[in-house]
């Protein structure tokens, strides 16, 4: 009989994945956001010594919590690795994957999963010890290359590669750190993943400065959160929590001064905030001032982005592309009205 | 005239529902098939519900994918070898055959010589030597002691600790194998128009000591006489491949791998494509799965030694068996029977841990297929189904086989 009892609990399990819809009741329901994020990668998802996470894709996930629930630390933080990531979120695993992921078409059509909108726009790069002498990636003919397992950068390498007429060997591993370990031993000679990602890995090395990015990008990696597909309503909530911070960056409107900017006559401030009778809140099913509990949680996307990989940081990544449309940048966020 | 109402209580008269409830037979048939069915509508719900998740999603069941072609790079190992794998012209149903050939070599390396360590162990355990029967005690406790991950993880570490850098060279095996951080280089052969018949000569030597074999055994049987079987065996193996190589005129040459030492520095090193290359992930694996495995597998030796009766060791002592010989003759032969069983689980073991490969990336089934493949096409149920019914083959495989080999060796009863 055990055996039946057994087969009853497998087949109960299964039948608890089904739902698909609703993920706006279930988050309110449970009262906590899933959010997926990475196993530790500075400046976009990574544990600070308290043990809180904190980055670039954590903000976006407080920012949705806190438009949803009105509470950023109503979050429960799933650590993902490269490979896992999409299952976890097209089985129900999370409700929001925001893990320094590429959008691309097999991903927003293939996996069950959709995107909702770009956080942060990024290309592959590849690092190579100074030593090496190296000071192209044209010169890197019969490499052997590191990088994780289960991402664009094996495919975009293997394309640049084989463009180039240059061959190579790849060492692909599923945990980011022992990325960072086999190329720290000289397993590889290059190690390669999205820029932003080199910035943040090489602080794990025992030398940083022995390393040199190369000035070569290989490729378009623009990173943003996702949301499993078949759920329009919470890929909307995503993707306008996310052009709300962009907005807000435009307006001037910061975690300090939202409350302040309630009272003012600009109309496209009002919008966002929801103040007066704007209400935007009621067709994604948030409250009015959703996009305020969010700004107010988080700072805007400038505010997001100094504190996190900015200048400032560890990181120093300077904005770059990833600054505002009226900065010369990429960032152009749908209006919010 | 005597009236009764007393029943006959015999299950034969019972029929009909009380059937269900006296008769042992008819009962248990009965939960059977209640329990059957209720199997076969929990199965039909999960293949709806998976089905009915597919279809939310927008996906479809089926393994057209397999056709694609595979885009990645695969770091070179014994499958890249042997499918001849290119990326962007292979599909990825060669990157499958690829996974399953690199767990496959994995699994018969790791197999063959945890076999030969394990008997080793459990053969010096019992060694009345204290030096000798100290070492296997100390071996077997802290290897079997030790999860397996972090014996993978230190043999991954420690190789690159002793490897020189990925622009010199180093020495693994004198003579034969060189190493550095990239990977271990040795001989490869290339073989000529001719070679066929060498090998053929193999085949032949093979059935010439078996045949031999069976002679000199009847001979034994029958005169007493005993015929030097091993030496005469290891002439005709040796002895008559060589012969034919040589009168075909050698047709194989060695290549040595070429350690460059000029040129672009990304260029020097070992030679990529010349000799033979292990990828050192390999020997990771292979080092930690057959040292774990030898542990179980010496104790499993020692339990099965023990297992036959002291008579049995006092009795070839007293017909003046010298002690090696009463081992191979006499003990051993009864040990298998007790041996075979426990020995068939740690091979399925050992081919099984062979997909903790996925955490030090080299590539198998689980870390290229059932990883980096199911990344790029998502599709979960039919990948993670495809592994399955692979590791299940080559499980049932290898039971099948070493249960032909049980009933071989099992005690001929009379």
């Amino acid at each position: 009989m055990k055996s039946t009892m057994l087969t009853i609990a497998a087949a109960a399990t299964l039948a608890a994945g089904a739902a698909a819809a609703g993920t706006l009741d279930d988050v309110k329901a449970a009262g906590k956001l899933k959010c997926g994020v990475s196993q530790g990668l500075p400046g976009f998802s990574n544990p600070d010594d308290s043990g809180a996470w904190t980055g670039l894709d954590v903000d976006m996930c407080r920012a949705v919590a806190a438009a949803v629930l009105g509470d950023a630390e109503a979050v429960e933080y799933v650590s993902l690795s490269a490979k896992d990531r999409f299952t976890a979120l097209s089985s129900g695993e999370i409700d929001i994957l925001s893990r320094n992921t590429t959008w691309t078409i097999t991903r927003d059509t293939d996996l069950g999963i959709s995107f909702a909108g770009v956080n942060y726009y990024d290309g592959q790069g590849m690092m190579v010890p100074a030593g090496l002498g190296v000071s192209s990636a044209k010169e890197l003919d019969g490499a052997t290359i590191c990088t994780n397992t289960g991402t664009t950068t094996e495919l975009n390498i293997t394309d640049y590669f084989k463009a180039n007429g240059m061959s190579f060997e790849l060492v692909a591993l599923e945990n980011s750190n022992e990325v960072v370990a086999a190329y720290g031993a000289g397993r590889c000679d290059v190690f390669t993943t999205d820029r932003s990602g080199l910035a943040a890995e090489r602080l794990k090395l025992a030398d940083p400065d022995a390393h040199v990015v190369l000035p070569e990008t290989i490729s378009k990696e623009p990173l943003g959160p996702s949301t499993r597909a078949g759920d329009e309503q919470w890929l909307k909530i995503v993707r306008w929590t996310l052009n709300a911070l962009i907005e807000a960056e435009e307006y001037g409107i910061t975690a300090a001064n939202v409350d302040e900017m309630m009272g003012s006559d600009n109309p496209s401030v009002q919008r966002i905030l929801g103040a007066g009778d704007n209400d935007y809140g009621a067709a994604l099913g948030l409250e009015k001032d959703w996009a305020a509990k969010a700004i107010k949680a988080v700072g805007n996307y400038g505010e997001s982005y100094e504190r996190n990989v900015g200048v400032n940081t560890p990181l120093k990544l300077d904005r770059g592309v990833n600054s505002l449309w009226s900065d010369g940048g990429f960032l152009y966020a749908a209006p919010i009205r | 005239m005597t009236t009764t109402n007393e029943v006959d209580h015999t299950p034969e008269e019972r029929s009909g529902l009380a059937a269900l409830v006296y008769d042992g037979k008819a009962r248990s048939l009965f939960f059977q098939g209640v329990l059957a069915i209720l199997i076969m509508v929990m199965i039909y719900l999960a293949v709806q519900n998976a089905a009915q998740n597919l279809a939310d999603q927008g996906k479809e069941f089926g393994f057209g994918f397999f056709d694609r072609p595979s885009d990645i790079q695969i770091l070179t190992t014994f499958g890249t070898w042997l499918v001849g794998y290119v990326p962007g012209e292979s599909t990825i149903f060669d990157v499958l055959k690829l996974s399953v050939a690199n767990t496959l070599i994995l699994a018969i390396a790791g197999i063959f010589f945890a076999t030969i360590l394990g008997f080793l162990m459990g053969i010096m355990r019992l060694s009345s030597n204290f030096v000798v029967k100290g070492f296997a005690t100390i071996y077997i406790e802290v290897m079997r002691n030790i999860p397996l991950l972090l014996q993978i993880f230190f043999w991954n570490a420690a190789l690159r600790l002793i490897a020189p850098g990925p622009r010199d060279a180093g020495t693994f095996v004198p003579g034969l194998l060189q190493f550095n951080t990239k990977g271990i280089y040795g001989p490869f052969p290339i073989t000529h128009d001719g070679f066929y018949l060498t090998m053929m000569a193999v085949i032949i030597a093979i059935g010439a000591v078996i045949a031999y074999g069976k002679y000199a055994k009847k001979v034994q049987e029958q005169t007493g006489k005993q015929s030097p079987v091993f030496l005469i065996s290891v002439a005709i193996l040796i002895g008559l491949p060589t012969l034919v190589f040589l009168i075909t005129g050698r047709p194989l040459t060695i290549e040595w791998p070429n350690f460059v030492s000029e040129g672009p520095v990304l260029r020097r090193g070992f030679e990529r494509g010349v000799g033979s290359y292990i990828a050192p992930e390999f020997m990771a694996l292979f080092l930690a799965l057959t040292t774990y495995t030898a542990a179980f597998i010496g104790e499993i030796v020692r339990a099965g030694i023990q297992a036959v009766p002291k008579g049995q060791s006092e009795a070839s002592e007293a017909l003046g068996l010298p002690g090696g010989l009463a081992m191979r003759k006499v003990i051993l032969p009864q040990a298998f029977r007790v041996i075979i069983p426990p020995l068939t689980s740690q091979y399925l073991n050992l081919t099984k841990n062979s997909s903790l490969a996925a955490a030090i990336g080299y590539p198998e089934l689980v870390a290229v297929f059932a990883g980096t493949i199911l990344n790029q096409v998502g599709r979960a149920i039919e990948i993670v189904a495809v592994v399955i019914i692979v590791y299940l083959t080559i499980s049932l495989l290898t039971s099948l086989f070493m249960n032909w080999f049980n009933n071989r060796v099992k005690l001929v009863e009379r």
